[in-house]
């Protein structure tokens, strides 16, 4: 039997983004993966030198729907790093309240995703139902329920009232119960199991040499988070990174239900450790200089490269996101799996391809 | 097993978790960004910063006409402009606006700015009631 080539995407039911892998198949296994992306390149960045630097923030927020609220503060700390701006701290724990709200719905969205790629329809309702509660909440702290814009330069444009706070320690509590439930048959199910374990093994030295980030490479055994690193108040609290050290899929899955704990108690930490004050701190001028800042977002690390000349445009503005840095990965696990695990496979590193093209 | 059970008998008698669009229509918290639905056009000075400010170039302001207008559909809701008014007489309302395939613009038009020296006509211009018009697609 000679060699296929299956065109998996653009569109295909398992894909939300525009992606195009060929495969090269012999029967049913792949032998090759090529990857062609480009389907929704918009010209962001370029945008972005011909618009106002405060104007940009929304831009950047557009970047990826998903991860919208940590692109806007990626984009304002590598700002505030060059103009030196030193934001109230009050600011930088609501930062962290909204960051992580927006992780727990990034990685409640990749579940049932994840669920849904392998034909669970059940499970996939069940999680979004979940899901549904953190933009509710997104919706009523900040008044929309992806792009809420709370970030700007010098601080935090919404605060939260005692009503509010309130109001996000029962909805992530519920959200914790629901996940309890939910957790059982991730962790305990025949069929989750039959499809995700051992499938697409990613060793841990493979990882470190293709410079997987986020999730993937935690649940690949590396000990790599940027939230340690301690920017906006993650400093302040306690947490320790998730890991797993068998770099399947159903690693990845476990990380990433287990993330969405810690983030719940992230939340409860930050709002119990609020402190009072002012949200913003006022500033003049323009920025001048050039700032590199990298964070943790759901999917991983996402790096901003900001260079400013003084006056209101930008001279350039470089960001890679993490898809673009899990994509070598996907690329190896793919060779050597059935046609039926391709789906899987391509959930499993959460690709954001709007984030990739930009 | 008893689980099982347990959930098939509440699936049956609790309510669905979703809703009956467009029957039923979810309420909207009260500080939602739905849209901006205009300005109050007597308390405006038509100074222009919302129009500076919007990130994407959605409003425009008049000065001398004294006229605000606003595109609705390249509007990204984002209440910068209402953050930034010096007279916070901008105001939005949490409903959301439906899809179109008309363009929608809301138009505010201010009354003529009064005279600072009395000129000696016989005859004053009367000040015109404040006209808050709007071409919309969705009215």
């Amino acid at each position: 039997m000679g060699k296929t080539i299956i065109p998996f995407g653009p569109q295909h039911p398992v894909l939300p983004e525009p992606l195009q892998l060929k495969l090269v198949m012999r029967d049913e296994k792949v032998l090759e993966a090529i990857p062609s992306i480009g389907y929704v390149h918009r010209g962001l960045e370029k945008l972005a030198e011909q618009k106002d630097f405060m104007k940009n923030i929304y831009l950047v927020e557009r970047v990826c729907g998903i991860c919208s609220n940590m692109h806007a503060l990626s984009y304002c700390m590598a700002i505030e790093e060059i103009m030196q701006i030193e934001i109230p701290d009050r600011a930088r724990f609501l930062r962290v309240i909204w960051a992580e709200l927006h992780r727990i719905h990034s990685h409640l969205l990749w579940l049932g995703l994840l669920a849904d790629s392998f034909g669970f329809e059940s499970l996939f309702m069940q999680v979004w139902k979940s899901r549904e509660k953190i933009m509710d909440i997104l919706e009523k702290t900040a008044g929309h329920r992806i792009f809420i814009s709370t970030n700007t330069v010098g601080g935090t444009h919404k605060d939260l009232t005692k009503e509010q706070q309130k109001d996000v320690l029962a909805t992530v509590a519920s959200v914790w119960d629901d996940m309890k439930a939910v957790e059982k048959v991730f962790l305990n199910d025949y069929t989750v199991q039959h499809r995700l374990k051992g499938v697409g093994v990613l060793p841990k030295e493979i990882a470190y040499e293709l410079g997987t980030v986020g999730p993937m490479a935690r649940a690949s055994g590396i000990v790599f988070d940027h939230r340690t690193r301690g920017y906006a108040a993650y400093g302040d609290l306690e947490f320790e990174p998730v890991v797993e050290t068998d770099g399947d899929s159903w690693a990845r899955t476990k990380v990433r239900l287990f993330e969405v704990y810690q983030s719940v108690r992230l939340i409860r930490e930050a709002i119990g450790k609020l402190p009072d004050g002012e949200i913003f701190t006022p500033f003049k001028g323009f920025p001048d200089g050039e700032a590199v800042v990298r964070l943790e977002q759901p999917r991983g690390e996402v790096m901003y490269y900001v260079r400013a000349n003084g006056t209101k445009m930008l001279d350039r503005l470089r960001i890679r996101t993490p898809t673009f840095a899990n994509l070598p990965s996907l690329l190896h696990m793919l060779p050597g799996s059935s046609l039926a695990d391709v789906p899987v496979l391509i959930l499993t590193i959460d690709p954001c391809i709007s984030c990739t093209e930009r | 097993m008893f689980d099982m059970i347990g959930n098939i008998v509440k699936n049956l008698f609790s309510k669905p978790a979703t809703r009956n669009y467009p029957f039923a229509i979810r309420k909207v918290p009260e500080n939602a960004r739905g849209h901006i639905s205009g300005i109050d056009p007597e308390a405006c000075i038509y100074c222009g910063i919302c129009q500076r400010k919007c990130p994407s170039d959605a409003i425009v302001v008049d000065k001398v006409n004294r006229t605000w207008e606003i595109e609705t559909y390249r509007c990204i809701v984002c209440s910068e402009c209402v953050t930034v008014c010096p007279k916070q007489c901008i105001y939005m309302d949490a409903k959301h606006l439906t899809s179109s395939t008309k363009q929608d613009r809301i138009l505010c038009k201010g009354s003529p700015k009064p005279e600072k020296v009395a000129a000696p006509k016989a005859e004053t211009p009367k000040p015109e009631t404040p006209v808050a018009e709007t071409v919309s697609a969705n009215a």
